[in-house]
């Protein structure tokens, strides 16, 4: 709490109605899209590009007003404020899923593998089927055996023996993601220090890194579809694992593409100094959390997998 | 920075100000709240006789399923969003929210989310027709080709929730005057700030089960497919963990609201400050523990059930701690009855007529026989309609003169009460009867038995939505002109949103005031 007299309330804006119209053309491209209509696509790609475009201008205009000085303290704790607590809804989105496949290994194919008084099902529906986790033989096909429809995956991705951990990609994937956010620290230290050498080299490191990872999850992923028959479609199993990493790899995307435009932002238009680097302090901030978001992606999907 | 509202349109599309902002989702939530309300009547007049006679068995699914989304999401919410937004910065000595802009984006997304989901009504093959509560696999695998528009609408107007929930943090824990300690903020803003936490917690939620919806529909994932290991059950799970939360979300506003208002028209400090905000506190706790009390007939184990009925039952305590200060608040006051007061009292009866069918619900067993019949409409009608949209109401005839300068007409203010009072007992009373008989809700037709109680609902029903107009009359009246209002507007009511003149300067407060 704190007040400094003089609060700065921006003049009128065009930028949230155009972002809105913007995010607006998005979806609705999207579900026409997906709804078979043939302008779906034109639709999201106007819209994005329209959104994507005024997200360009908005950001430029909250850098511009900081280098000119008219952000007090007082609203730099606001950002701060508002880039924490949009983590923890980020958070709390993958709490939705994880708290799915929780509940999907716990409780709902153990009932409809037979367990308790819930198990009735198995009886009733579906005869035959066993429960296990990976979830290789689905309750479809232990019942329609060739006639079924949903299909468990050929292979899983957990975890195999301890002599095979190098040649395990996730065991890779972890070291990469830990290590960039060891990375990014530095270089937050870098600056800190008022170190821009250091910090550019840092920051890019981190950068690649991240990048380094997504290569990875994209040979893991046709790994998966190509040679282990491991799809989105492939029953609980395919559907927990591709929507976790899934999301999580598009949070990654985003989380490198944060972290490249502040390399930029440095190494060319020299931004950030050592006392007023919010930005990328913010960025830094989801970096860690999509870290952390993969450290339990790592026990729960692949370890316990 | 300007110093007064810009001409014309460009001020409402491009604005910055709360005031501004403020006023655009009030009336946006009464636009919301007629076109629900035109569903809830389409409702009503079917169910006035036996039989099936003024709309298909479909088309009245649609209607009971928009008449929740309409009202839940376009009514209420935006209703206490837009108050925050007047109010907030007003009552913590603040200029304006922290984020200015991002305020703007949140209302904005707003009309567009809805006119996408009240388009669906045109596409082939109808609106959704699952129920507010699109439990999958209806929502899924029979669920209409709209519900892909459903899908993102709600995406994008949890972001708005999400946006204008992290600015009312970021205002209320960064933008206090000096000496405005957590403890001296008015309760309003407390109730506020714990609705923006839950909103934080629970939207993303909500956004993760439309998605796995989303999924399973066009990317044939099996969330909610037992044939692949799914569950439609989790399904439930996950959106009560985001639905339990939400009715919360829609009345702890409420609750600030009667709390600055009970105290002013009773002439006394509100009883038991401290203990309102541990209340308040310890029912958003609670709200995260008790999301299956909505599912006990769904084939939960037997510990399961037990435990979501204990926790339910526990959210009592503090509800009864909050119905007790604001009943001591008033005993021994010198009490007047002007609108707002008549609407807060009403509040505290009803809706704790609401809270104890609440409990009757609470108790496992009992529920199933209470389960899916009206008396579960009649409960959460009486907790939402004297509970949050008299809320509402109150706010805006307390707050109205200040946001205008001008008094309203207390004489129609006060016939606008009794008619919505008296329409919404008819309307909701007869349903705790008909449903402990047996009646199902959601169903175009019923038994004969029920034919008397119904036809009293729907013309309750009438009778309350003819009050909404006289209500929308009054407030543009009192807009128009109308006597002036002084800058206190009430007897010594308490609060710096009543230091500052009426109508409310476009700017207040650009220097913060001193709180003692």
């Amino acid at each position: 709490m704190s007040s400094e007299g003089s609060y700065y309330v921006p003049a009128q804006s065009k930028l949230p109605i155009f972002a809105s119209l913007g995010l607006f053309l998005t979806v609705f491209g999207a579900a026409n899209w997906l709804n078979g209509n043939d302008t779906g696509p034109t639709i999201l790609f106007c819209g994005g590009l329209l959104f994507a475009f005024v997200l360009w201008q908005w950001f430029s205009a909250v850098i511009t007003e900081n280098l000119q000085g008219m952000n007090s303290d007082q609203l730099k704790r606001s950002y701060v404020w508002g880039m924490g607590w949009f983590i923890f809804s980020e958070v709390m989105f993958f709490a939705a899923f994880f708290g799915a496949l929780f509940y999907i290994r716990n409780f709902a194919i153990p009932w409809l593998g037979g367990e308790g008084d819930k198990g009735i099902a198995n009886e009733f529906l579906w005869q035959g089927f066993e429960a296990t986790w990976p979830l290789m033989t689905t309750p479809d096909m232990a019942v329609n055996g060739d006639a079924a429809k949903v299909l468990g995956p050929e292979q899983s991705m957990s975890f195999g023996t301890v002599d095979s951990i190098w040649s395990w990609l996730p065991f890779w994937n972890t070291m990469v993601l830990m290590t960039s956010s060891v990375t990014v620290h530095m270089a937050h230290s870098a600056l800190k220090n008022a170190n821009r050498k250091g910090f550019n080299i840092w920051l890019g490191i981190t950068v690649a890194l991240g990048f380094i990872f997504l290569v990875l999850q994209v040979e893991e992923y046709m790994e998966a579809y190509l040679h282990m028959g491991l799809t989105l479609e492939s029953g609980a199993y395919g559907t927990t694992f591709f929507m976790l990493t899934g999301f999580h790899g598009a949070h990654v995307t985003l989380g490198t593409f944060m972290l490249l435009v502040m390399f930029l932002r440095s190494v060319i238009k020299g931004h950030f100094k050592h006392e007023d680097c919010f930005g990328f302090e913010a960025a830094s901030w989801y970096w860690h959390f999509v870290d952390v978001v993969w450290v339990g992606l790592f026990i729960f999907v692949y370890v316990l997998g | 920075m300007a110093h007064g509202p810009a001409k014309g349109i460009s001020r409402w599309l491009f604005t910055t100000n709360h005031k501004d902002i403020g006023t655009m989702y009030l009336w946006f939530s009464f636009a919301m709240f007629l076109l629900g309300g035109v569903f809830a009547l389409v409702i009503r007049a079917e169910l006035f006789e036996p039989g099936l006679q003024i709309v298909e068995p479909a088309f009245f699914n649609q209607m009971t399923t928009m008449h929740g989304l309409v009202m839940v999401f376009g009514a209420v919410m935006p209703a206490f969003v837009g108050l925050a937004n007047w109010l907030i910065p007003m009552m913590i000595g603040a200029p304006d929210m922290a984020l200015p802009r991002m305020n703007n984006w949140s209302f904005w997304i707003l009309p567009f989310a809805f006119a996408m989901l009240a388009s669906t009504l045109l596409m082939e093959g109808g609106a959704p027709n699952f129920g507010w509560t699109f439990y999958a696999p209806l929502s899924t695998t029979y669920a209409p080709p709209s519900v892909t528009f459903f899908i993102f609408a709600v995406h994008i107007m949890g972001a708005s929730s999400i946006m204008g929930a992290i600015n009312i943090i970021a205002t209320i824990l960064n933008m206090r005057a000096p000496g405005m300690t957590l403890m001296k903020m008015p309760l309003f803003v407390w109730t506020w700030l714990i609705t923006a936490y839950l909103l934080i917690a629970v939207m993303p939620v909500l956004a993760g089960v439309v998605t796995m919806m989303l999924m399973d529909i066009h990317f044939n994932t099996s969330f909610f497919d037992a044939a692949g290991g799914g569950d439609p059950v989790l399904f439930q799970h996950v959106f009560w963990f985001f639905g339990h939360p939400e009715v919360y979300i829609m009345i702890l506003p409420a609750f600030g609201v009667v709390s600055q208002i009970i105290p002013t028209f009773a002439r006394k400090p509100l009883f038991g400050y401290a203990s309102m905000v541990y209340a308040t506190s310890s029912i958003a706790f609670l709200s995260f523990i008790v999301w299956a009390h909505h599912m006990f007939t769904v084939g939960m184990p037997v510990a399961g059930e037990l435990f979501f009925m204990y926790a339910t039952m526990l959210i009592a305590v503090p509800t009864g701690v909050k119905v007790f200060n604001w009943i001591t608040t008033m005993f021994r006051g010198s009490m007047t009855f002007e609108t707002p007061m008549l609407f807060s009292v009403a509040f505290v009866i009803l809706f704790t007529i609401g809270g104890f069918s609440g409990l009757m619900l609470a108790i496992a067993p009992a529920d199933f026989q209470y389960h899916d019949t009206y008396f579960v409409v009649a409960h959460f009608h009486y907790v939402l309609v004297p509970g949050a949209i008299f809320s509402i109401t109150a706010a805006v005839y307390y707050w109205l003169p200040k946001w205008c300068g001008n008094m309203y007409n207390e004489t129609m203010g006060k016939t606008h009460f009794w008619m919505a009072f008296i329409g919404l007992n008819l309307t909701f009373f007869p349903m705790h009867f008909v449903g402990l008989a047996g009646m199902p809700r959601r169903i175009p037709d019923y038994a004969l038995q029920f034919a008397d109680f119904n036809m009293i609902a729907s013309m309750g029903a009438f009778l309350f939505g003819a009050a909404q107009i006289l209500f929308l009359f009054n407030v543009i009246a009192t807009i128009r002109g109308g006597k002036k209002a002084t800058d206190e507007v009430w007897e010594n009511p308490e609060g710096l949103e009543w230091t500052v003149p009426s109508p409310a300067p476009y700017h207040t407060f650009s220097v913060p005031p001193e709180v003692k």
